[in-house]
C-alpha cells in the first residue's frame, strides 16, 4: 500500500500531509495533515494528474523591453510543460498588449489559454 | 615604421608613452589584453611610498623617493584621485623599534623628507583603533594612496590625446630584429619600430626572451587582497605597514581614494603568470596577520576580494636599461614594488635613454598635458549638479546607486581616448561596480549603456577580456525541447 | 524647494500600498519616487505566480500584483516620478533627488515613507576564495537578464543559496532550455518556501544539497566547473566530500540586505540582525515623521505581508500629518527570545495601538511541532501551536491592544518552546 509524504502548494503555508492509497474512500486516497480542503484536493491531484501554471515569457516588440511575461490561465498537465514551452517560445506579440490579453488560445488543445500577465505601452 | 613601440599598457607603459608623447615621436602601444591597466597595475596595493625601505644605492631607492614628489602635478594634470595621507610603520617591541630605527636612518640617506619616529602615545593619537601593544612606529608623511588603474588609464588617455596610438589585444608572438628597428609580429598585426620599450610585467623575460637570452627571470609573486564596503568606516586615516622582514613590507591596512580598506597583501611566489586566483589559505592569512594590526576589522563588511602579481625579477631590483645586445630595445622589467611609487620618475629616466639612443628629442609645441576634466557628479555642489544636468541631462541619471554614478559619467568614460568597452573597463574608470551591490543593479544598465554607446548587441558586451561573455544568448531562440517527458518529475503514483 | 504632505521613496510594492493608503486617510500632496521605468518594483521581473493569495485570495504573477496597486494608485491622481533617484535625506524630511527631466530638486515632505526594499548579497559578502571567471551572477540579476531583457545567462548553471529567487531560477532556467545541476545550500535548511521547493526543484529533478558549499570556482573566462564539499554543523567543509559540477553559470541566492544608505543619511538607528530601520507600532523610524516598510525593514517572503506592513505605514504617515500620532514616553520594547531572531516591530507605544498589534518574526532553527510563547514581562499571555516553523517562513502573531490597558508592561517577548520542554 503506497503512503506518501507530500507538502501542499496551494499556498505559502505549506502545510506536510500524507496520503495513503485507500480504495474504501471516494477519492481513491486518504489525505491527513492538510488544513483545508483545497489541500487535499491537491493531494489527490498530485498522485494522479498532476498540473502547473506555467509562468514564462513571450517576445514581445515595440515595448520598453523584450519579453512580456505570460502565464497559462489554468494548470496544465505536468507531462505537457515542455510542449507548452516549445509553442510559447515560437510567439512573437507586438505592442501594446494589456494584461489579461489572449496571447496563445487552447495550447495544445488543452482549452487552456496563455495570457499575457502585464500591460506593456507601444513605445 | 614607428619610432617608439611600448609593450604592455600598464602603469609603467604608458607612463612612458605619456612622457614621450611631448616628443615628435611616432609611438604605439601594444597591449595584449582588452583593455589599458589590465595586470598588475589593476590589482596592487595603490599605495604612494614614502620610500625609505629600498637599499641606497639601487634603483629603487633612486626613483622611489623622487617618483614619490611627482605624483601631485601629475594627478592634478590628470585629474587622477591621490591623497597624501602618510603611513606608519609599527613595532610591537625593541627588536622591532630597532628596525623602525633603522628603516628611518635608511630613508634619510635616500632623502625622504619629513620622518619622525614615534611613540605610543603619538600612535595611539594618529591611529585611535590601532592595538595597543603597539610601541611605536615610523611616520612618513609622503606617503599617499591612489588609484593606480585610473592613473594608467588617464596617462593612456593623455598620451593617445598627444599622438600616440594604442593597440589591444593584440599580443605579441615574436620580434624580428630588422635593418634600423624591429619587426613585432602579433596575434592580429605586424609593427615595424625603432625602438621597443619593454614593459611587459609579469611577461617581461618572455619578451626579452624573442631578441635575446634574458639575464633576469620574472617570478609571479602573488599577493591576495580584501576590500571592505565604505560603511566599514575609516578604521585607520594611515597607510599602516607592519615591521618590514625578509619576506617583505607584511600585510598592510590603507584607506583607499574611494573611501573603502584596503587590507592585503599575503606573498606567494607562483610559476602561473596568470595564477590571480584568490585562495582560502592566502586570504586566511591576509586576515589573521591584519588582525595583529587591528584585532576588530570588520571583515563582514567585505565587499570583494582579489590578487594581483608582482613582477618580481630575479636580480632583486628594477631592470631600466638598453639591450647590451639588442641596440634599441629597452627593457623597464622587474618594476614590482615601488613601482608604482616610482613610475613617475622612472619614465623621466626612459625619456632619457632615448634621448642618448636617439641624439635627442625635439619637443611638441602643441603637447597638452593636461586631460578633459572629469566629472565626477557625487562631489558636486548642489549648484553644480542643478547646472550639469541643464547642459546634460545623462547626469541626471544615477546607474550606480552604491557609489552615485550618473550616466553621462559612464558615457564620457566610453567615449574618451582609451575609452572602455567592457563592464570592468566601465568599472575602472568610473566605479559602477565597486560598491557594496558590486553591480549587481547597476550592471545590466551598463551593458545597455555600452552596447548603445558601442553600436553592440547586449550579448557582445564582455566583462573584461576578450572572450568573457556575460550573456550566452537570447531566451527563447536555441531551445527545442526534445525528450520532453524525461524533463518533469512524474506523477507520484506511476 | 518643492513641498510635499508625503514622499514615498520606492515605487515597488511597499511604497504603492503605502501611498494609496496614506490617500485614502486623508493625505493629499503625495508623491511616489522610483529610479526605475516603470512602478511595481522588483515585481515586474518576478513573473513567476504565488502572490496575492493573502490579500487577493488568488494567485497572481508578480506584474499582475502589482499592476492592481499601480492601476490603483493611477486612479487616485498620486503623483509619481520615474528614472528618477533620491540622493539624500536629512532629519528634517529634506530630499535631495535629481532626475533628467526636473534636475535637481530639493523637496521639503511633511512625511517620508521608505519603500527602497532590499538588495542581494553578492559573492564578496560571501568571500568565496579562487579565480574570478564570468558566469558568477545573482540570482536577481539574472532574473532581471532572462525575464525582462530577454537574455540567457548560461547553460548548465549550479545554484549556490536555497533562498526563494535560487528556488524560482532554477525553473526559469529549466524552462528557458539551461540544465540546472543542483542547488547547494549550506545550512541544513532551505531559506526558501516549502512550496518552491517541490514545484521548482522536485518537479525538475533538481537535487537539493542541504549541508553543503561551494568551496572553489574554476574556469579562465568562464565558470567551468565548481567544487561543492558538505559542511559539518560549524558550516566547515568536511574533506573528501568534494564534488565538481561542469557549468558555466554560479547563480548565488545567499540573501537579501534591506537598503538603508538613505535611512543611514537621515540618521535612522538600524537594527542588528534586519539591517532595517527600527520601527515602532506605526512603522515610524527614529527620525521623527519618517516611516519606512517593506523589505527595507525587514526581508519579507510573501509580498502580501508587504503589503500590509506598508498599509500601516501610510495610514500612519497620514495620521502624523493629522497630528493623531502621539509621541509617548510610555514604550514597550519586543524582545526576541529563544529560538526567535527577531521581532518587527521593535517598540510599541500602546497610545497609538488600535485593536491590535501585528508582532513579525522569524525563527532561527527549522522546529517540528513547537509553540510560539508571548510572554507580558515574564507573564505567558499567549501560546500558538506550530507544527512547523522555518526561518524561511515569516511568523506573524497578534496581540490584542486591550492588553496594554490593562496594566503596565515594560517588555513584549517571544520564544519558540519545542513540545516536551
Amino acid at each position: 500500500m503506497d503512503t506518501r509524504e507530500l507538502v501542499c502548494i496551494i499556498c505559502p503555508i505549506g502545510c506536510r500531509m500524507t496520503v495513503v492509497k485507500d480504495d474504501y474512500v471516494s477519492l481513491g486516497y486518504k489525505v491527513t495533515g492538510n488544513t483545508c480542503n483545497r489541500g487535499e484536493a491537491y493531494a489527490v491531484k498530485e498522485m494522479t494528474n498532476p498540473t502547473r501554471v506555467i509562468p514564462t515569457t513571450v517576445k514581445i516588440k515595440n515595448a520598453q523591453l523584450n519579453r512580456l511575461p505570460v502565464k497559462t490561465n489554468a494548470p496544465v498537465p505536468k507531462g505537457l510543460i515542455f510542449e507548452c514551452m516549445n509553442i510559447i517560445n515560437k510567439v512573437e506579440v507586438e505592442a501594446p498588449v494589456r494584461l489579461g490579453d489572449i496571447i496563445i488560445e487552447n495550447i495544445l488543445g488543452t482549452g487552456i489559454d496563455v495570457v499575457a500577465t502585464k500591460t506593456m505601452e507601444k513605445i | 615604421m614607428y619610432d617608439v613601440a611600448i609593450i604592455g599598457a600598464g602603469v609603467i607603459g604608458t607612463f612612458i608613452a605619456r612622457e614621450l608623447s611631448r616628443y615628435k615621436l611616432k609611438m604605439v602601444i601594444i597591449e595584449k589584453d582588452n583593455d589599458v591597466s589590465n595586470g598588475t597595475t589593476k590589482a596592487n596595493s595603490a599605495i604612494i611610498h614614502a620610500g625609505y625601505d629600498a637599499k641606497v644605492g639601487t634603483n629603487k631607492g633612486k626613483f622611489n623617493v623622487v617618483g614619490n614628489t611627482m605624483f601631485d602635478q601629475v594627478c592634478e594634470a590628470l585629474d587622477v584621485p591621490f591623497k597624501r595621507i602618510g603611513s606608519l610603520v609599527i613595532a610591537f617591541d625593541e627588536e622591532e623599534m630597532k628596525t623602525i630605527h633603522s628603516l628611518y636612518e635608511n630613508g634619510l640617506k635616500l632623502g625622504v623628507p619629513n620622518m619622525e619616529v614615534i611613540d605610543s602615545t603619538k600612535v595611539k593619537e594618529m591611529e585611535p583603533t590601532l592595538n595597543a601593544a603597539i610601541v611605536g612606529a615610523l611616520y612618513a608623511p609622503t606617503a599617499g594612496i591612489i588609484s593606480p588603474y585610473e592613473l594608467a588609464i588617464s596617462l593612456a588617455e593623455n598620451a593617445i590625446d598627444n599622438g600616440a596610438e594604442l593597440l589591444l589585444n593584440n599580443k605579441v608572438d615574436c620580434i624580428d630584429k630588422v635593418y634600423k628597428g624591429y619587426k613585432i609580429h602579433t596575434n592580429e598585426n605586424v609593427i615595424d619600430s625603432r625602438f621597443v620599450i619593454n614593459c611587459a610585467g609579469v611577461y617581461a623575460d618572455d619578451i626579452y626572451a624573442m631578441v635575446d637570452t634574458p639575464d633576469f627571470k620574472i617570478i609571479p609573486r602573488r599577493g591576495q587582497y580584501y576590500v571592505l564596503d565604505k560603511s566599514a568606516g575609516e578604521i585607520v586615516n594611515k597607510v599602516i605597514f607592519q615591521c618590514p622582514t625578509k619576506l617583505g613590507k607584511g600585510v598592510l591596512v590603507s584607506p583607499t581614494v574611494h573611501e573603502n580598506v584596503i587590507i592585503g597583501p599575503n606573498a606567494e611566489n607562483l610559476k602561473d603568470k596568470e595564477a590571480i586566483e584568490t585562495t582560502e589559505d592566502g586570504l586566511g592569512f591576509v586576515k589573521e596577520s591584519a588582525q595583529k594590526i587591528y584585532e576588530d576589522i570588520p571583515f563582514n563588511k567585505n565587499i570583494t576580494t582579489f590578487a594581483g602579481l608582482r613582477a618580481e625579477p630575479s636580480t632583486g631590483d628594477f631592470i631600466i636599461e638598453e639591450s647590451k645586445k639588442a641596440k634599441g630595445f629597452i627593457n623597464v622589467a622587474g618594476i614590482k614594488s615601488p613601482g608604482l611609487s616610482s613610475s613617475p620618475a622612472i619614465a623621466d629616466y626612459v625619456v632619457e635613454i632615448v634621448k642618448d639612443i636617439n641624439g635627442g628629442l625635439e619637443e611638441k609645441k602643441d603637447f597638452n598635458p593636461k586631460i578633459r576634466k572629469k566629472i565626477r557628479f557625487a562631489d558636486l555642489s548642489d549648484q553644480e549638479k542643478t547646472e550639469i544636468i541643464k547642459k546634460d541631462s545623462r547626469y541626471g541619471r544615477i546607474i550606480c546607486r552604491c557609489e552615485t554614478i550618473s550616466e553621462g559619467e559612464i558615457v564620457d568614460a566610453i567615449n574618451r581616448n582609451a575609452g572602455a568597452t567592457t563592464v570592468d573597463g566601465v568599472k575602472k574608470r568610473v566605479r559602477p561596480g565597486t560598491g557594496r551591490c558590486q553591480g549587481g543593479f547597476c550592471g545590466p544598465r551598463v551593458m545597455e549603456i555600452l552596447a548603445r554607446e558601442l553600436g553592440r548587441d547586449m550579448k557582445d558586451i564582455v566583462k573584461d577580456h576578450k572572450d568573457s561573455y556575460i550573456l550566452t544568448g537570447y531566451t527563447k531562440e536555441e531551445t527545442e525541447f526534445e525528450k520532453v517527458k524525461d524533463l518533469v518529475a512524474p506523477a507520484i503514483d506511476k | 524647494m518643492l513641498n510635499y504632505d508625503i514622499v514615498v521613496v520606492g515605487g515597488g510594492p511597499a511604497g504603492l500600498a503605502a501611498a494609496i493608503e496614506a490617500k485614502k486617510n486623508g493625505a493629499d500632496h503625495i508623491v511616489v519616487i522610483d529610479r526605475e521605468y516603470e512602478l511595481g518594483g522588483i515585481l515586474q521581473q518576478c513573473i513567476h505566480n504565488g502572490f496575492g493569495l493573502h490579500i487577493f485570495k488568488e494567485e497572481l504573477t508578480g506584474p499582475e500584483y502589482a499592476e492592481r496597486f499601480i492601476d490603483e494608485l493611477k486612479e487616485m491622481n498620486i503623483e509619481y516620478k520615474l528614472d528618477t533617484m533620491v540622493l539624500h535625506i536629512n532629519k528634517d524630511k529634506q530630499l535631495s533627488v535629481i532626475n533628467t527631466v526636473d534636475g535637481f530638486l530639493k523637496i521639503q515632505a511633511k512625511a517620508i515613507i521608505l519603500a527602497m526594499g532590499c538588495r542581494e548579497r553578492t559573492r564578496g559578502a560571501i568571500a568565496i576564495p579562487g579565480s574570478r571567471p564570468v558566469g558568477v551572477m545573482t540570482a536577481g540579476t539574472a532574473q532581471r537578464f532572462i525575464n525582462m531583457e530577454g537574455y540567457m545567462v548560461g547553460k548548465k548553471v549550479v545554484i549556490l543559496g536555497s533562498g526563494d529567487i535560487g528556488l524560482i531560477m532554477a525553473r526559469r532556467l529549466t524552462l528557458e532550455g539551461a540544465k540546472v545541476m543542483a542547488v547547494a545550500e549550506l545550512m541544513p535548511f532551505s531559506s526558501g518556501l516549502t512550496r518552491n521547493i517541490v514545484q521548482c526543484l522536485e518537479d525538475y529533478n533538481i537535487p537539493l544539497l542541504l549541508s553543503h558549499t561551494v568551496i572553489d570556482i574554476k574556469g579562465k573566462e568562464r565558470v567551468e566547473s565548481v567544487v561543492i564539499s558538505k559542511v559539518d554543523e560549524n558550516r566547515k567543509p568536511i574533506p573528501g566530500t568534494e564534488i565538481e559540477y561542469e557549468c558555466d553559470t554560479l547563480l548565488l541566492s545567499v540573501g537579501l540586505i534591506p537598503e538603508n544608505e538613505l535611512s543611514k543619511s537621515a540618521g535612522i538607528k538600524l537594527a542588528q540582525v534586519t539591517g532595517g530601520p527600527i520601527v515602532n507600532e506605526s512603522m515610524e523610524t527614529t527620525v521623527e515623521g519618517i516611516f519606512a516598510c517593506g523589505n527595507v525593514v525587514h526581508v519579507h517572503d510573501l509580498v502580501d505581508w508587504v503589503t500590509e506592513e506598508s498599509k500601516k505605514a501610510g495610514k500612519n504617515a497620514a495620521r502624523f500629518i493629522k497630528k493623531e500620532i502621539k509621541p509617548s514616553k510610555e514604550i514597550v520594547k519586543t524582545i526576541p527570545g529563544e529560538g526567535i531572531s527577531y521581532i518587527v516591530p521593535h517598540i510599541i507605544r500602546s497610545v497609538n495601538l488600535e485593536e491590535t498589534v501585528d508582532l513579525f518574526m522569524r525563527v532561527k532553527n527549522v522546529y517540528k511541532n513547537a509553540k510560539l510563547v508571548v510572554k507580558a514581562d515574564e507573564e505567558i499571555i499567549k501560546e500558538i501551536k506550530k507544527n512547523y516553523m522555518a526561518p524561511g517562513e515569516m511568523e506573524q502573531l497578534k496581540i490584542p491592544s486591550s492588553l496594554f490597558k490593562e496594566k503596565q508592561i515594560s517588555e513584549i517577548s517571544v520564544v519558540v518552546i519545542k513540545d516536551g520542554e
